[in-house]
């Protein structure tokens, strides 16, 4: 491999290269520092003149006498079994102490595009025990569905009792975890860990760890490793995997500042024109294929700046993923936990995953009857706060008081509470029968006459 | 012979080429491995290639061959029942090829069949003069879709030979005089309309079994529709609702730039459903274009064209078909991405100046039209808008909105409360009303447009009335206003909210739309008669044949509620005026 000392121009994240033999697109780079250390970069632009390369361990410390290596190769991971239990960097060196992994085969971590045609529409549903996602967004094997959180909300302990609780029922088989910490803090960082060490979980999970005083750059290859890892896992070894991704909103910023060092025209709120297409190689890579046994499940965590839901960040995202679960700050506020808003919360999948055969017949009129509900009693708070209580009528007053009883009661549970989708449904009843029962019109009569608690008593 | 030219230089999805003549829009084959691409600018000796395939590990030095011919799909007998990526190339056959799940690169395959045989009967003899657009024979295709072998646009002459019998679609089943051969199959480039010989008005409604699209904002066969609205408001649902349940002969699905799992799911579930007009499974009329968010950008950009020239091409055999395209800024963005690689000046959002234009372009291609051989066939597009955070100012909805002639708003508050379609019916609009009146009250019923009237006239004034509700809360509102949010309540929930996932409800004939439609209004002529004589408010609320109206969408055989419910409605005014 040939190296060349012909770097012209360090600039941001970037550096210019002119060579002599011809370089792939997004092909691998190594640039050696007078101190001895190594760098990886990743080819943006080639031509005969010139190649582009972005750093991803930060240009810091490299001049133009530094020695630049082309692999010929894109970046790849080194997958096997082992990976399980193991702790890697952002970039996929070992942080736990342990050796390098001995590489069963090398993958590229771009992946490729799962052919549509290959897809089995994901159906199997995942029960976390939590009542607002099993009940009313409800999660299947091979979604992506984000939470979109805030700053200094409870979302990582969400993600943490959806990674100890969640299971399909009826399966004894246990979901492997990867995990991609992407500009998380040191202690964020350790509250996972010791999560997974104190439940065990950590044997059948391979975490890959950027933190905030990590390079920027690395970022943008953390869930790309995460996500090979996770289709090897799932594709080779038959495992049902879950992956949470955190923080996506740090993932973004990094795409972005790396667009305004290669200036390139900004689309909305400086955010790069491709920030959706680049999102969707990302959240693409989670489904079923048919005839395989394996599946990736997606859970990235993203927080949405200003807990403005129309950010380009969680925008984007919720254009791609198969719903999201949304964190909000007035429940927090109430000392509800888990402080999930259904209202905007949404599983485009729940649908193929609940009914008779998954869940239980009414499970979809019962989550539909709870969101208009919920929906209308959340709207008269507003009413009450102008013109008072005592100016609702009767059945106004029903639905008001519906809302407060469904926060507190269904959305409300413990941190380590693990409710089936039977107690879910109970619960759900429970707080329909308070409404009167000609209000619900979502309900079969069938479905009122089997399940309503005024009509199971007889 | 072809000339080999070099790559240049490589960045993402553009590359650009040296040494090679090219004219716009040639497809080239790129690099070592022969990837796809098109040729979308020209500067002296080098040329601007858009690539098809990912380039990761293409570098400047690799070989270059220019095919000489634009980007074009094949048009024949196997197209419905397929699904292509954007460039009109099978997915099952390159799941084959690549023999991966994954779509791996530099593997070409044919939009048709070569090996599959097919019936071909003549309909013209020796003798006979043709010139394009004209039917020479037909093809079974389906078992209901008669496939109309035409000769290609801009080609005349007088039959020699033509044969019958079993055919590959590259075989030759006819010759002209002056020696041209014809096949089952004819090639078009993607990117040019293809002839009519006249535009008509649209006067006919495109009827899609959802009571608001026909009830409130039809859209006509040949017209335009476009259906903005922000993640999660239902752009998709509406979409396949349409490609399900319209009364097309033939459907075109474009899924550009969203979600595998959606295009899994169609292709799961259409070969299970039945059309309601034929009885045969839905997948029989439908052809599927599935360019997914993570599938190559350049070919997301030309999976539109792609999907309206086979449109156009069933248009021409004298069918009605529908397009329609999840979703157009996905395209627009594809446009943008490519357009800032090759440092186009932007425009607004950064997008390239030309969008307005490409947009129109593309939904110029619909329309009723007269055939080149005088049939009448109709392409109806319907496109989704996905404004980023569900802003309808920005400049693809904008822009859409200035050439359709339809425009169903999403609203993310009715979704967020489960009122579905969330389609807002103040905001939205169908130009087409005026001009489908007639075929409504000739069809339909002769009061249709009158009550379509009125309803609105609840809506808009329900919308007013809120307002004040929202400052002294409903007891204070004059009890006919009362009333009249009940029945504007009635309507919202009992006509225009519509179950995609029920098994009855997700369709809705003209039928059960006028009669649900014309009881609920019936409720509303009792109590208005009944207040104006003197009956408590109250008592008219609580009459109980109203509720059990709520539940009438979701019967099959829905005619003996209804009657029921009817009666019951005429007895319980007639106890409350003793
Ligand atoms: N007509 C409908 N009936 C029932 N549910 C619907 C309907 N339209 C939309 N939905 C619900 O809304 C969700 C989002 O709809 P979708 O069409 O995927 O939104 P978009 O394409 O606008 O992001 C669906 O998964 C479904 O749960
Ligand atoms: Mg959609």
């Amino acid at each position: 491999m040939k190296e060349y000392k012909t770097i012209t121009e360090v600039s941001g994240p970037l550096i210019f290269v002119e060579k002599t033999e011809p370089i792939g697109y997004n092909e691998l780079v190594y640039i050696k520092l007078e101190d001895g250390t190594t760098k990886r970069g990743q080819v943006l632009d080639t031509s005969n003149d010139i190649v582009v390369v972005q750093i991803f361990e930060g240009t810091g410390g490299l001049n133009r006498e530094c020695g630049v290596r082309f692999t010929g190769e894109t970046i790849k991971l080194p997958v096997s079994i082992d990976l399980l239990g193991r702790i890697l960097s952002g970039s996929g060196d070992p942080l736990d102490g342990g050796p390098n992994i001995v590489a069963d085969d090398r993958l590229d971590i771009n992946g490729a595009a799962m052919n549509p045609y290959a897809r089995q529409p994901p159906a199997d549903f995942i029960q976390t025990g939590i009542s607002t996602i099993d009940g009313m967004n409800t999660l299947v094997r091979g979604q992506k569905l984000p939470i979109f959180s805030g700053s200094g909300l409870p979302h990582n302990e969400i993600a943490l009792q959806i990674a100890r609780q969640a299971k399909v029922p009826g399966s004894d088989e246990k979901f492997a975890v990867v995990f991609a910490g992407m500009g998380i803090t040191n202690e964020e960082a350790q509250t996972f860990m010791h999560d997974f060490e104190r439940t065990g979980a950590l044997e059948r999970a391979v975490i890959f760890l950027n933190l905030a005083d990590d390079p920027a750059v690395e970022r943008l290859i953390t869930p790309r490793l995460a996500l090979t890892a996770a289709e090897y896992l799932a594709y080779e070894h038959d495992m049902h995997v879950l992956v949470v991704l955190t923080d996506m909103t740090n993932y973004a910023e990094a795409l972005r500042q790396m667009g305004a060092a290669r200036e390139e025209v900004p689309g909305r709120r400086g955010y790069p024109g491709y920030m959706y297409t680049d999102l969707s190689m990302i959240y693409e890579r989670a489904g079923v294929i048919k005839g395989r046994k394996g599946s990736v499940t997606q859970f990235p965590i993203l927080s949405m700046p200003g807990d403005d839901i129309t950010h380009p960040i969680p925008d984007l995202s919720g254009y791609i993923t198969e719903g999201q679960i949304v964190i909000s700050r007035d429940l927090h506020r109430k000392g509800i936990y888990p402080p999930i808003n259904v209202l905007p919360s949404l599983s485009r999948l729940m649908n193929s995953g609940i009914g008779e055969e998954q869940t239980r017949d009414d499970h979809k009129a019962v989550s539909d009857q709870m969101y208009a509900g919920y929906a209308e009693g959340n709207d008269l708070r507003g009413l009450v706060a102008i013109v008072g209580k005592d100016a609702l009528s009767e059945r106004d007053r029903k639905f008001l008081e519906f809302a407060d009883m469904f926060e507190d009661q269904f959305v409300r549970q413990g941190k380590d509470e693990d409710r089936d989708i039977e107690k879910t449904l109970e619960i759900g009843w429970n707080l329909l029968a308070e409404l009167p029962e000609a209000q619900l019109t979502r309900i079969d009569n069938e479905l009122i006459k089997k399940y309503h608690p005024a009509h199971r008593a007889k | 012979m072809e000339i080999k030219g070099t790559i240049y230089r490589v960045a993402g999805p553009v590359v650009t080429v040296i040494n090679v003549p090219t004219k716009m829009y040639d497809v080239v084959k790129i690099g070592n491995e022969g990837l796809m691409g098109e040729v979308i600018g020209i500067e002296g000796d080098k040329s601007t290639i858009q690539v098809y395939e990912d380039t990761s590990g293409i570098a400047p030095g690799e070989p270059v061959e220019n095919t000489n011919m634009p980007l074009s799909v094949e048009l024949g007998p196997g197209l419905l029942e397929s699904i292509y990526d954007g460039i009109q190339r099978p997915l099952p056959v390159l799941m084959e090829m690549m023999k991966s799940d994954f779509i791996e690169r530099g593997v070409t395959a044919t939009g048709l069949k070569r090996d599959k045989k097919w019936e071909f009967v003549p309909t013209v003899t020796k003798g006979t003069s043709v010139a394009g657009g004209d039917i020479i024979g037909t093809v079974q295709e389906t078992h209901n879709i008669e496939h109309r072998i035409m000769v290609p646009p801009n080609m005349s002459g007088v039959i020699d030979t033509i044969k019958k019998g079993s055919f590959t679609v590259a075989e030759c089943v006819c010759r002209l005089t002056d020696g041209t051969e014809l096949s089952l199959m004819q090639k078009w480039p993607v990117r040019a309309p293809r002839p009519v010989s006249k535009k008509l008005m649209p006067n006919v409604p495109l009827i899609t079994g959802q009571r608001i699209l026909d009830g409130l904002f039809p859209v006509a066969k040949g017209g335009t529709a476009a259906i903005p609205g922000p993640f999660g408001s239902g752009k998709t649902v509406t979409q396949q609702q349409l490609a399900k349940w319209s009364d097309t002969e033939i459907v075109v699905y474009i899924g550009c730039g969203e979600r595998g799992n959606e295009m899994a799911d169609v292709l799961n579930e259409f070969p299970e459903l039945e059309d309601p007009k034929t009885g045969r499974p839905l997948m029989e009329r439908t052809v599927l274009i599935a360019n997914t968010s993570n599938m190559p950008v350049a070919a997301r950009e030309a999976s539109v064209y792609t999907g309206i020239t086979i449109a156009e091409y069933y248009r021409d055999m004298g069918y009605d078909v529908s397009l329609m395209a999840d979703s157009t800024s996905r395209w627009a963005e594809a446009m943008r991405e490519i357009s800032s690689r090759l440092e186009e000046m932007p425009g607004e959002e950064g997008y390239p100046a030309y969008l307005s234009a490409r947009l129109s372009e593309f939904y110029e291609r619909a329309g009723r039209v007269n055939t080149l051989s005088g049939h009448a066939g109709s392409v109806t597009v319907i496109g989704a808008v996905s404004p980023p955070g569900g802003d309808f100012s920005e400049p693809v909805t904008q822009n859409t909105l200035r050439i359709v002639k339809v425009f169903w708003a999403l609203d993310a508050k009715l979704s967020q409360r489960r009122h579905f379609p969330s389609i807002n019916w103040l905001e939205s609009y169908s130009l087409y009303n005026n001009t489908l009146s007639d075929w409504y009250d000739e069809h339909v019923s002769p009061e249709w447009s009158e009550m379509r009237g009125d309803v609105m006239e609840i809506l808009q004034k329900e919308s007013e009335l809120q307002e004040i509700v929202q400052l002294v809360g409903s007891d204070a509102l004059p009890e006919d206003q009362q009333l009249t949010m009940e029945v504007a309540r009635m309507i919202r929930e009992y006509f225009l909210q519509q179950n995609a996932f029920h098994d009855v409800d997700t369709f809705c004939t003209m039928e059960k739309q006028y009669k649900l439609i014309s009881a609920i209004m019936k409720y509303s002529d009792l109590a208005i008669t009944a207040l104006e004589s003197g009956t408590p408010l109250e008592n008219i609320l609580a009459v109980k044949a109203k509720d059990t109206l709520a539940k009438v969408k979701f019967e099959e055989d829905f005619e003996p509620t209804l009657k029921t419910v009817l009666s019951a409605m005429d007895e319980e005014f007639e106890e409350l005026r003793r």
